[in-house]
């Protein structure tokens, strides 16, 4: 059969009439060209996030960023959390390609199973990222701001990812910070044995004697727009994520109510699946384009 | 293309498609499981290589960073990726079984990232070197500091 098939492309006359020129349905021709559409609105997505990252001297790097593993603490661990990620959606892809190739067999169960554990797969994933979200839009990192230190977290409108700051520098702005903020630096990050409150009463020499023998470490802001681009694209695909586990879940209950199979085909289940890979394609250059480099 | 149910009749896809009028030859179970399994575990590999050199970055990072070989990590990095795209849409999406006619209206628009790419980088190069050059202020408070420092000021010196 394939070598009948590529002996008719040059044989066939495709565009004579009366038979599709491209040898698909009409469905899936659309999905595909929907899908390129959608290519070109991440990948301008990303070249936009490209060309303002080389318009800047200075760019955070994303080891430093991405370095927590929920349950882990303080940890440092980079890339780890976003590999489970990576990994997670690899799987799910794989369990479509076998929930379409049960529907070309006709095989009900087969295709249930594996559209099922797509399903679950694509929730571990959005899980994941709402705990990554979570995660950067609350910790606190100690940053410059106005030549004193404050505790802020990676927002739209604040980058904590700047250039780490060092010596006399680090000295002065460590003098210039409140005790309530230098309190809470200590308690968060275990330097002294004393409670919060306890903190709050101790000379601010102290303090900044404490945070300055530690590994804290201290950084200037950094762009600003790393957070809108972040949250932006990931969120983007995280909602195609979530609009992709609505249609499988679609997909589903067609199947539990035998509408393929009164059909005659699972052809439907071939359209959601492209679109499920296209998910997944589009995560590799995400990842790439935040996490890799 | 009615899609009645008639429980006397077996409707198969060709039925349903009458235009489709040449079909996709669907390997046995055996052979299709294999090529999944294959590139399953292609991409995995090409992943974890892919984590490896992030790692590797991250370490060079923590000393001078030489700039030529970092690129270069990320080069390989940007390549590798692209294999996987490809296998994705060859193997998972089928493209490759798809008749050449239509892979073309897919593949060839796909080009125009080409420029894309190029164009959008350069400009934002561009602008960045027209503002160290017109704005010193810029300059001075975005441009990294030489690594010396860091070794310096050993208290702090853990600079990644």
């Amino acid at each position: 059969m394939a070598h009948e098939a590529t002996v008719n492309t040059h044989r066939t006359k495709w565009w004579s009439g009366g038979k599709s020129p491209f040898n698909i349905e009409y469905g899936k021709v659309m999905m595909w060209y929907f899908l390129m559409s959608d290519a070109f609105t991440f990948g301008a997505f990303l070249i936009s996030y490209g060309t303002t990252r080389f318009s800047q001297n200075f760019w955070p790097d994303p080891n430093v960023v991405f370095n927590a593993l929920p349950g882990a603490g303080h940890a440092n661990l980079p890339l780890v959390f976003v590999s489970i990620m990576t990994f997670i959606l690899i799987i799910s892809s794989v369990t479509m390609v076998l929930a379409v190739h049960a529907g070309h067999n006709r095989n009900k169960a087969d295709v249930q199973k594996w559209l099922i554990w797509t399903i679950v797969g694509g929730l571990a994933f959005l899980g994941c990222q709402a705990l990554e979200w979570h995660h950067l839009l609350t910790a606190e990192h100690a940053t410059l701001i106005d030549g004193k230190i404050e505790l802020i977290s990676q927002t739209t409108r604040h980058n904590p990812w700047g250039q780490l700051i060092h010596g006399p520098e680090l000295t002065t702005a460590l003098q210039h910070s409140s005790s309530q903020t230098l309190a809470t630096l200590v308690a968060e990050n275990h330097l002294s044995a004393a409670s919060h409150g306890e903190l709050l009463q101790m000379p601010k020499d102290q303090l900044v004697q404490l945070v300055s023998n530690s590994e804290i470490h201290v950084r200037e802001t950094g762009p600003v727009a790393f957070g809108g681009f972040f949250y932006g694209i990931t969120g983007f695909h995280g909602f195609h994520v979530f609009s992709g586990v609505i249609i499988n879940i679609v997909m589903l209950l067609m199947t539990n109510n035998n509408v393929f199979e009164n059909k005659g085909h699972y052809l439907m289940i071939e359209k959601a699946g492209l679109y499920w890979h296209f998910v997944d394609l589009v995560w590799v250059f995400v990842f790439l384009c935040f996490y890799l480099i | 293309m009615s899609s009645h149910y008639d429980p006397t009749k077996d409707i198969s896809p060709s039925a349903a498609y009458p235009e489709v009028t040449v079909h996709h030859h669907h390997s046995d179970d055996a052979t299709f499981k294999k090529r999944v399994k294959k590139t399953t575990i292609l991409l995995s590999v090409i992943t974890i290589i892919e984590l490896a050199i992030g790692f590797g970055i991250y370490f060079l990072h923590k000393g001078e960073p030489p700039y030529f070989l970092v690129l270069f990590l990320k080069g390989i990095v940007c390549i590798l990726t692209l294999a996987k795209a490809y296998y994705i849409v060859s193997v998972f999406m089928h493209l490759g079984d798809e008749i050449r006619n239509f892979m073309m209206t897919i593949v060839v628009p796909l080009a125009l990232f080409i420029w894309f790419i190029i164009a959008f980088l350069a400009d934002g190069q561009s602008y960045k070197d027209l503002r160290n050059k017109y704005d010193k202020h810029f300059e001075e408070t975005t441009m990294p500091a030489p690594h010396a420092t860091p070794s310096a000021e050993p208290a702090k010196g853990e600079g990644h």
